[in-house]
């Protein structure tokens, strides 16, 4: 039995917004199994009382005066998106049918 | 001839900064049709840069430690108005709005940037094969990778094509291609980089570094690169190290331990090499030892969880909304998917399932959370190694360069590849792979020096002792 079913690909699929053909379904459930099997000995340690490391330091967030600077052009960040109207960027429809 | 060099002539007016990149332009143009170590050769702008260079010595400035020194930048660090790539569909044809901090320090140098380097999508690779615009060929032997995911900035050092590069090493990026192209590769301790620019790929793990053809040329351009940074939170505040002063002060006394975990498995060829550095570290007056690392061995593992579940959150920018490509759909939703669908590559996608399913409910603590302490007993072991040592001695990678093709219908033989190189950014300690002569099959060796965090004048102490036993 593997460790990740069809099912399971198209579920996680979703969830990363990721369309995927018939054919990477089954690609992704044998090679993600291939790694979580691999993955497995993870599972053997004993981690009972160890604290999780997010991060390799443990910096303080810095945080910057609250004073006018410099941003970035928004014309030139515009010009470098898919779709613009008025200053911003365009989407499809996000709700519901269209007007 | 070396960085130091072409610099040193540069300032003192004895060579022109145009004469230096024009050579390197000539050369580039001899071998890239065969390599493929750029997405993009910037011969105009690299020629007008070195004409500004000229024009400041001749007016009598000093354009910096970097003066006409041609540098190749990996192609996920942002360059104004000029494509940055990720060497992915997704970002073709993206020109950034702003310069990551490291190519800023860089041109305030002097250096002279000559194009963007290929590499594997979004650096998730070992093989330079997962770029959407075609493998990069070792210089060595062009039926081998170069390495990856800094592919294109090992092999444009190695062949002469910059006197550097810079890449980026999440698990191994920089140091496992120089290893396989022979070059000098650094991981810096986590933070001491901005990565203000850099195109993230798992946050944690993430930072830049220098690939050169000596540990000199690699030690001034980290002290270039390195220094803290308002831009990037996560930048130690701290001044850049002091190191090119130090690398005749040799190892006398020093402690080096040769991680037992990391050499078990490796190649003959590799092992030989690592024994000769060993022996040679030892002539040259420090004590080598075995050490033991033990939690290194799951460091693979805990490192393919925690990356891919930082790259599944990272990447989820990428919808075609603000930036790079966008598929349409009839709703936002069915445009994201077939966007993502169109932009992302195999291995990219893979990455972005496994990440996504690791921190899936039902999965978080058994993958996520058990990587994170994992990663809690990675640190523990290093800190009780260097209780008794100043380095550490491993190979780089496990074998030297492989076939093109080799490992690309089988992601976990590639993952393997970085088994040496995960722990330290797992760590986010520092470590350099040094060129230590070449294998029995006549391929480029890497050997690794890991040093604690911050311990970088150390660490290139050791590795410039290493690279003068060379030296007959």
């Amino acid at each position: 039995m593997s460790l990740i079913s069809r099912d399971d690909v198209a579920h996680v699929a979703r969830l990363a917004r990721l369309g995927v053909t018939e054919e990477e379904l089954d690609r992704f459930a044998e090679q993600l199994a291939a790694v979580l099997e691999h993955a497995a000995d993870l599972a053997t340690l004993d981690t009972a009382g160890v604290p999780p490391t997010a991060h390799p330091f443990s910096l303080v967030n810095v945080l910057r005066d609250d004073v006018v600077g410099r941003s970035l052009d928004r014309d030139e960040v515009l010009a470098m998106a898919p779709a613009v109207e008025d200053g911003r960027f365009r989407v499809p429809r996000i709700l519901g049918d269209a007007p | 001839m070396s960085a130091i060099e072409i610099a040193r002539d540069v300032r003192a007016g004895s060579r022109s900064a145009r004469d230096v990149v024009e050579e390197h332009l000539a050369t580039i143009a001899g071998r890239e049709a065969e390599l493929h170590a750029f997405n993009l050769v910037l011969a105009d702008s690299a020629l007008a840069q070195a004409d500004e260079v000229d024009r400041r010595v001749a007016a009598g400035e000093d354009p910096g430690p970097l003066a006409g020194v041609p540098v190749a930048l990996k192609d996920n660090l942002c360059t104004r108005g000029v494509p940055t790539t990720c060497s992915s569909r997704m970002l073709e044809g993206w020109r950034p709005p702003y310069d990551a901090t490291v190519v800023t320090r860089l041109r305030e140098a002097g250096a002279v940037v000559v194009g963007k380097t290929n590499m594997d999508e979004f650096a998730m690779g070992s093989s330079t094969e997962n770029s959407a615009f075609g493998p990069t060929r070792n210089p060595h032997d062009t039926s081998r990778v170069p390495g990856g995911s800094s592919g294109g900035s090992a092999a444009a050092v190695a062949a002469g094509f910059a006197a550097l590069a810079l890449g980026s090493d999440t698990g191994g990026s920089i140091r496992q291609p120089a290893a396989l192209c022979g070059v000098v590769g650094v991981k810096p301790t986590y933070g001491l980089v901005s990565r203000y620019g850099l195109v993230a790929f798992a946050s944690s793990l993430d930072q830049i570094g220098p690939l050169a053809g000596s540990v000199a040329d690699a030690a001034l351009a980290l002290e270039v690169i390195a220094g803290h940074d308002r831009a990037d939170s996560t930048s130690i505040p701290h001044a850049a190290p002091t190191l090119s002063g130090l690398l005749e002060r040799g190892v006398d006394g020093l402690r080096i331990g040769v991680v037992r975990e990391l050499v078990e498995g490796i190649d003959p060829d590799v092992g030989t090499r690592l024994s000769k550095a060993a022996a040679a570290l030892e002539a040259a007056g420090a004590k080598v030892d075995e050490a033991s690392v033990p939690a290194v061995t799951v460091g693979l593992s805990a490192y393919y969880v925690l990356a891919t579940a930082e790259a599944s959150s990272n990447l989820a920018r990428y919808d075609g909304v603000r930036y790079g490509l966008r598929v349409d759909g009839d709703d936002v939703g069915a445009m994201y998917g077939a966007t993502r669908a169109a932009g992302f590559g195999a291995e990219v996608k893979r990455r972005i399932m496994l990440g996504t399913y690791a921190l899936s409910a039902g999965y978080y603590d058994a993958y996520y959370g058990q990587a994170q302490r994992v990663r809690t007993l990675i640190l523990a072991d290093f800190e009780a190694a260097y209780g008794s040592y100043d380095l550490l001695l491993a190979p780089t990678a496990p074998t030297t360069a492989f076939a093109l093709g080799a490992k690309t219908a089988d992601p976990l033989a590639m993952y393997l590849s970085d088994v040496c190189t995960i722990p330290s950014n797992m760590a986010g300690h520092p470590a350099i792979s040094v060129p230590y002569g070449r294998g029995d099959d006549g391929l480029p060796v890497g050997v690794q020096l890991l040093a604690p965090a911050l311990g970088e004048a150390t660490m290139f102490r050791a590795a410039a002792a290493l690279e003068r036993s060379l030296v007959p």
